[in-house]
């Protein structure tokens, strides 16, 4: 008899619906609970946070959610693979193991915290040692911006994942672990996949791939036929129910809304793809130019046939370092003659902001309504719009012009063009900016540095 | 939206040209500063047009000063094709400024664009979607 895991999406990015985690323990039968939080910005944004407070940078929302399922979990024998801990994925784990004792779990929960990705305090002895770091789109050595970086982690794979499974771990958390890596993992543990079978290992990643962004697999951000996508206020989160050959099914629980259909599939395959015939992952290389889908049933598709090719020898490396300031300021002009009144008001300020003598590294003005999403495409307005939101974005190595310009904006209200409202939120805020700067690095210097422990509630 | 016969050049009087979300749908993404658009085939019948039509060149002039450089991937097995659009955001990720700093519609930018087809598919195209 053919053995299937399913393995279950519980969170799209950092933010997603908190609902979803809950569902998907509840509302049928799963085995696993993949919770995907890390986007290239995130780690910018946790970064941040923990520069605050050393205690934080990770996704708070995790140890929530986990008091809130835990129960269930332990009771139905559900496990969790996250990469909540961001930046702190020892800080997130013990929030984890106090949420376990608050929900009376003491002794029954076994905590796999996997760590060595993070690399800042290394990165000096690896430049050092001739490891330049360079940034992957400009060639530039990272000892451009050494002084400025943040946090560096390298995406590590699913092998630290499998053996915290393996040691029977029932929440794996980690840092920067390849959004793939979370669903891998528990493949690998469950069927004994040997780590150079390519593809099936091509196969797991590509499950991974299409449940990572939760319901934009499963009817969420469709655009085909989205008028027909019924029940999205109880979206079904997708579930991979893969077997032991790597070929797979998407679904999701029933009475769940949303769907799964080759559309939906489809659409998120293509997400955030590059060179389709290698999607690379510290794991292996998924030829996406080989998977077959069908529809086998109501929110079923099957997907078959991938191939997949060796790892490489080096890691991506997911740097942060501080750039600059940024601030975005919006007022909003009504009819008649809204675009008009929009772009004086855009004339005005800009040359305020020059006869102060502010000096940015760029000014954007976009007009909502108007151009905002497709530019110059987009074509000429309606001459009748009923209204039109000016926003107008600064960026700049220092704070004091950027600061200047967020006091820019409420001014025009009472000194510009006519029939001009939307500033109650007051000044915009100076954002600081955090960059990143995608680089590789040899596999051999991270993976020794990997470490698996156990901890228990 | 109208058909237009189409422009000086094409094959032959019975082409037609219709806009590409009438055979095809797309989402979008960012990788850094270049945003990907994969563009897939409504209806089988659609996926040679896409293949034949939605050129790399095509694209690239579509978008225009919006990107600095097209580069397209095909999956045939997915009737779909991927576009990489470099240069297409503005830096990127948090330097942008960009309400659409992450791509995410540049998919419906592209699905603007208008290809030629032949006439019976037109007609089909445009009976489907009459107001």
């Amino acid at each position: 008899m053919t053995r299937s895991i399913r393995v279950a999406a519980g969170q799209g990015f950092w933010g997603d619906w908190l609902e979803a985690p809950v569902r998907q323990v509840t509302d049928g039968p799963v085995d696993y609970l993949m919770m995907d939080y890390l986007a290239e910005v995130t780690m910018s944004i946790m970064q941040k946070q923990k520069g605050r407070n050393p205690a934080m940078g990770y996704a708070r929302d995790f140890p929530q959610v986990m008091e809130r399922i835990l129960p269930t979990m332990v009771e139905r024998g559900i496990r969790v693979t996250s990469n909540a801990g961001g930046v702190n994925p020892r800080g997130c784990a013990e929030a984890v193991l106090d949420a376990a004792r608050r929900a009376g779990l003491a002794g029954k929960v076994r905590v796999g915290l996997v760590t060595g990705d993070d690399i800042l305090d290394r990165l000096d002895d690896l430049i050092a040692r001739g490891h330049a770091l360079a940034d992957m789109d400009t060639g530039r050595p990272l000892s451009d911006i050494r002084d400025k970086v943040l946090s560096a982690n390298a995406y590590i794979g699913m092998a630290p994942i499998v053996q915290a499974l393996d040691q029977g771990a029932n929440v794996v958390i980690t840092g920067r672990v390849t959004d793939t890596g979370l669903t891998l993992g528990p493949l690998v543990h469950e069927f004994g996949w040997d780590p150079v079978d390519w593809d099936r290992i091509a196969a797991g990643t590509v499950a991974g791939h299409i449940i990572e962004c939760g319901a934009q697999a499963s009817g969420g951000n469709l655009l085909k036929d989205w008028r027909t996508v019924t029940g999205l206020e109880n979206p079904g989160f997708p579930i991979a129910e893969v077997s032991e050959d790597g070929s797979f099914v998407i679904t999701k629980h029933p009475g769940t809304g949303g769907v799964v259909n080759v559309a939906s599939v489809t659409e998120q395959l293509v997400y955030e793809m590059g060179d389709p015939r290698s999607y690379i992952t510290p794991d292996g290389v998924a030829d996406f130019t080989t998977i077959q889908l069908r529809q086998a049933g109501k929110d079923r598709v099957a997907v078959s046939g991938i191939s997949g090719g060796p790892r490489t020898d080096m890691l991506k490396v997911s740097i942060a370092w501080f750039y600059g300031y940024k601030a975005i300021g919006t007022l909003v002009y009504s009819w008649p003659d809204a675009f008009e009144k929009a772009r004086a008001a855009d004339a005005i300020l800009r040359k305020r902001l020059s006869a102060l003598g502010l000096e940015f590294e760029q000014i954007l003005t976009e007009y909502v309504g108007v151009d905002a999403t497709h530019g110059p495409l987009a074509g000429p307005p309606d001459p009748d719009l009923p209204e039109v939101q000016l926003r107008v974005g600064v960026r700049a190595r220092d704070k004091a012009p950027v600061e200047r310009f967020t006091r820019e904006i409420a001014p025009l209200v009472l000194t510009g063009p006519p029939s001009v409202t939307g500033f109650a939120g007051g000044r915009p805020q100076v954002e600081e900016i955090v960059a990143y700067w995608p680089a590789l690095v040899d596999r051999r210097e991270i993976e020794p540095h990997v470490k698996v422990e156990i901890l228990e509630a | 939206m109208p058909v237009k016969k189409a422009a000086a050049g094409a094959p032959t009087e019975s082409v037609q040209l219709v806009p590409l979300r009438y055979l095809a749908h797309a989402r979008s993404g960012d990788k850094g500063d270049t945003a990907n658009v994969g563009v897939i085939a409504l209806e089988p019948e659609y996926w040679p047009v896409l293949l034949r039509e939605v050129t790399r060149e095509r694209v690239a002039r579509h978008f225009g000063d919006m990107v600095s450089a097209v580069q397209r991937f095909e999956l045939p097995n997915l009737r779909a094709l991927n576009f990489l659009l470099h240069g297409a955001l503005d830096g990127g990720g948090t330097l942008s400024l960009k309400t659409d700093a992450q791509g995410k519609v540049y998919s419906t930018a592209l699905l603007r664009m208008e290809i030629p087809v032949s006439a019976p598919i037109a007609a089909t195209l445009l009976s489907r979607h009459a107001p």
